[in-house]
């Protein structure tokens, strides 16, 4: 899933101004997942927000309402009757949702209450961890199914580095090494020789460096 | 034991703290309560195990919530004590309607239209 986190509450503020019509809009997906942005803390923020205000004195009109999705048009467009009643829209999906809404309402300031994080896994109630960065082609298959990419702190495809000790690597000393991970299940798994096989260096094209990506299928398109 | 505690405090029934969640707190103080306060069982006596030990973090947590609004995180608190120990909760019932006397009222300017 998508992991977020949730601004700090005076940054938020701040980004708000003078605007005191705010609807407050949460995603189902990811962000809820992850408690940074689903139903509940959009009633958190909207909570405090109503709280702050009412302390200073303000008037304001503060709407909660939580899509299913905010990065499919469809979601997006049901907010469409009540939108404008509104001076801003502080959507708590991540990026891609807070983009998709402020392309759909052109006029409307979307502000994001959320800074979107990494792409991961849930380790325990409370805790999430980072495992992909979607580099495009993908080689788990040559990495024991551990990512180096996303979990080695220097990306390396042919790895450990000199840092790594006791397991651990030499960024935090809380923090698995990839490649120990990487050893330790290959051998798990008898398939040491895989390790003798040098990875050729990556083509980045199909990540970031190639620029913005976008994917079609063809029979799909209506 | 015919304890008295203060007329102030309301008491709002949980089957156990853990179903005190974020939200539950937040909407006393949107309801215009000046102080709140989570009376749990004591700790390691929790008949769901736990449910009391999560609380005091959601109460941390909300503690937080209020410094980052501006109301102060004293005006919430979390206490433990056993079902037999009606004295504490009396006791604990006067500490805090002393706290928030000295707190003052939940700061709240009128305005019009406020919804
Ligand atoms: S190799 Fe690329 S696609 Fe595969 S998990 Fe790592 S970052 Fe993600
Ligand atoms: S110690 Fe391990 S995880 Fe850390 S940078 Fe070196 S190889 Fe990567």
């Amino acid at each position: 899933m998508i992991v977020g986190n949730r601004k700090d509450f005076g940054e938020i503020l701040e980004k708000l101004g003078p605007a005191r019509r705010v609807l407050v809009l949460g995603c189902n997906e990811c962000v809820t997942v992850c408690g940074a942005g689903g139903e509940r803390e959009v009633g958190v923020l909207a909570s405090e927000l109503r709280l702050c205000w009412k302390k200073e004195g303000e008037t304001f009109d503060v709407k909660e309402h939580t899509l299913e999705r905010q990065c499919d048009y469809e979601y997006i467009d049901q907010i469409r009757g009540f939108v404008n009643d509104y001076d801003v829209i502080l959507s708590m999906a991540c990026g891609a949702g807070v983009q998709y809404v402020a392309e759909t309402y052109k006029t409307k300031l979307v502000l994001p209450a959320v800074n979107t994080t990494f792409l991961g896994v849930t380790i325990e109630q409370g805790v999430w961890s980072e495992r992909c960065q979607g580099c495009g082609a993908c080689i788990l298959d040559m990495t024991a199914g551990v990512c180096p990419i996303a979990r080695c702190a220097k990306s390396l495809l042919n790895g450990p580095c000199g840092g790594s000790s006791g397991g651990k690597c030499e960024i935090d000393n809380e923090l698995d090494c990839a490649w120990q991970l990487i050893v330790d299940r290959l051998k798990e798994a008898g398939r040491m020789d895989r390790y003798e096989e040098i990875l050729p260096v990556k083509d980045w094209r199909t990540g970031r460096d190639g620029g913005p990506r976008r994917r079609v299928r063809e029979d799909m398109r209506l | 034991m015919r304890l008295s505690y203060p007329s102030n405090v309301k008491v709002v029934k949980v089957p156990c703290t853990g179903r005190v969640d974020v939200l539950l707190i937040l909407r006393a103080f949107e309801s215009g309560v000046d102080g709140v306060y989570v009376a749990g069982c004591l700790e390691g006596e929790c008949h769901f195990l736990r449910g009391n030990l999560r609380a005091r973090r959601r109460v941390e947590y909300v503690k937080g919530l209020l410094e980052e609004v501006g109301l102060g995180g004293d005006r919430l608190e979390m206490f433990n004590m056993s079902a037999s120990q009606g004295q504490r909760f009396a006791q604990f019932a006067q500490e805090m309607t002393e706290r928030i006397r000295l707190l003052g009222p939940l700061p709240v300017r009128k305005a019009p239209g406020n919804g």
